[in-house]
């Protein structure tokens, strides 16, 4: 490809900004290493002007990622998604019609390979494709890092939520950590959570190899298969069978919407604060504990402020840029 | 999403500008843009400078956030705007008066539309969506392989029957238009369909 710098000297906005989308589109789809980290350094650290057109290009790209959300047909409920988001049917149905090619794991992936970090703010979603095949989704507010090698694929999630669908191949295993705690694929599509002090592990499909690395846990190791799930705290390590219809819940961040089902309050608030800068607050244990069941978009933070006054009668104030609610 | 190539010495790509600033930059600032380039058009006449004047105005504000964050973003977006359209005339003096619409116009500017960021987050895939919707062909198809189906850049190229680097410079243009949609065009415009 052309080198994107070869005018460092352009002032002019339209230079500066052509410039930053090559950079840009050469740091998601190009081999970004090294040499490439340093040349773009280079190149941003030499004005504010391009730092600033950088991160306006890579802002509006980011939110983009909310369109992987008008992929092909997935797992899980359609029909659903398609009574939300009415206007995207036809280009669904259009890439529904793209064939996806298959390819083996491994190998396309390169020998070498540096640990490359992806994040979303509060509020995102992002979708993560590598050469081998395996897709990893982000939920808001997470971080991780990935090196895929042909001999080794190892991920780790620093913080927030992932939904993983590996291109199992036993050569080259496919390993997340997660704290001490090491996941290991066996061929599968599976959610790892982790929130401060706990970590929650489920199988939709295929096996998955859970080992915890501190030797008092309770639970060692355990080979978990499709509606299995490991929730590890501090203090405790269980297994639990979780049913496909509340997997199907854990995952309705991928479609954009909260499913609650006779929730507290209180906690399908502090789930909606996961998404949303403007924060919920339920303020009494009256109010907390009253239940909810209801569908709500990922983001409409003032929807769900209506449903705890219009149907549960509860008092809403605004605070700053905080929502109150209030027996 | 912000991709990083974690090489161990800082959070590479940005150099030394603070992550705050980068983050209030863009959760405070870009939002304003559509108000920004109407207020821009508004009261300048040659078209042809609106976005080298953007420019302008987003790295003083930028570079004056990497000394201290102002508190009220749009007022100082605003500011920064109208302290540079009265320099600009003040300094080339050739510019005839109609060049700025009046000078009283730019000090009474307060009253701009608000933020995008009230538009309620539900409107957000729709937009997403139009936005896509009104770019070229050629390079709607590109960013939908890329962005939508995940696909690689050689994957994309053998699937539209053309070069890698013809690929690049449909995404590349598809990352601009988007950013101009996304935050240049007024509101209104953007609610359509």
């Amino acid at each position: 490809m052309s080198i994107v710098s070869e005018n460092p000297v352009a002032t002019g906005a339209d230079e500066i900004e052509a410039q930053a989308a090559r950079w840009l589109e050469r740091r998601q789809f190009g081999n970004w290493d090294d040499p490439a980290q340093i040349a773009f350094n280079a190149w941003m650290n030499e004005s504010s002007a391009r730092e600033v057109a950088f991160l306006r290009l890579e802002a509006a790209w980011g939110r983009t990622g909310r369109l992987a959300a008008l992929r092909g047909p997935g797992d899980v409920k359609k029909a659903s998604r398609f009574r939300i988001l009415p206007a995207i049917v036809g280009i669904a149905a259009s890439l529904a019609a793209l064939a996806v090619i298959g390819v083996s794991a491994g190998k396309f992936l390169p020998a070498h390979a540096q640990v490359r970090t992806f994040t979303t703010t509060i509020g995102g979603h992002e979708v993560v494709g590598f050469a081998d095949g395996t897709k990893i989704e982000l939920n808001t507010d997470t971080i991780l890092r990935a090196r895929m090698t042909t001999d080794q694929r190892t991920i780790w999630l620093d913080k927030g939520e992932a939904y993983f669908q590996v291109q199992h191949d036993a050569a080259h295993p496919f390993v997340v950590f997660v704290g001490n705690h090491r996941i290991t694929d066996l061929g599968t599509k599976f959610l790892v959570r982790r929130d401060a002090g706990r970590l929650e592990v489920a199988v939709e499909q295929g096996l998955v190899a859970f080992k915890a690395s501190d030797e008092k846990a309770p639970l060692q190791a355990a080979l978990l298969s499709r509606g299995d799930a490991v929730v590890a705290t501090a203090n405790s390590t269980i297994m639990a069978k979780i049913s496909p219809a509340e997997l199907a819940n854990e995952l309705t961040w991928r479609r954009g919407v909260l499913i609650f089902t006779h929730t507290r309050l209180a906690d399908a608030a502090a789930e909606f604060n996961r998404y949303n800068r403007e924060k919920l607050i339920v303020e009494d244990p009256v109010a907390a504990n009253r239940m909810i069941g209801a569908t709500f978009p990922i983001n409409d933070v003032e929807r769900f402020a209506r449903v705890a006054r219009d149907v549960l009668g509860l008092r809403v104030i605004y605070r700053d840029k905080d929502i109150v609610i209030q027996h | 999403m912000i991709e990083t190539s974690d090489t161990g010495r800082n959070d590479a790509g940005v150099g030394m500008t603070s992550p705050d600033v980068r983050d209030w930059f863009v959760r405070e600032v870009l939002p304003l843009e559509a108000a920004l380039m109407q207020f821009l058009q508004h009261n300048w006449r040659n078209k042809s400078d609106i976005a080298d004047l953007r420019q302008e105005v987003y790295v003083r504000v930028f570079d004056a956030a990497k000394k201290e964050i102002p508190v009220r973003a749009k007022q100082f977006v605003f500011a920064t705007a109208r302290n540079l359209l009265i320099n600009r005339v003040r300094r080339e003096r050739i510019i005839p008066i109609e060049a700025v619409a009046d000078l009283d116009a730019l000090a009474i500017a307060k009253d701009e539309p608000g933020p995008e960021r009230n538009v309620a987050a539900r409107d957000e895939l729709r937009h997403l969506q139009s936005a896509l919707d009104r770019l070229p062909p050629r390079c709607r198809e590109a960013v939908i392989l890329g962005r939508i189906e995940n696909l690689p850049r050689r994957e994309i190229a053998m699937r539209m029957g053309v070069s890698e680097d013809t690929v690049t410079e449909h995404i590349a243009k598809g990352m601009r238009a988007l950013a101009d949609i996304l935050y240049g065009a007024p509101a209104d415009l953007r609610r359509q369909k």
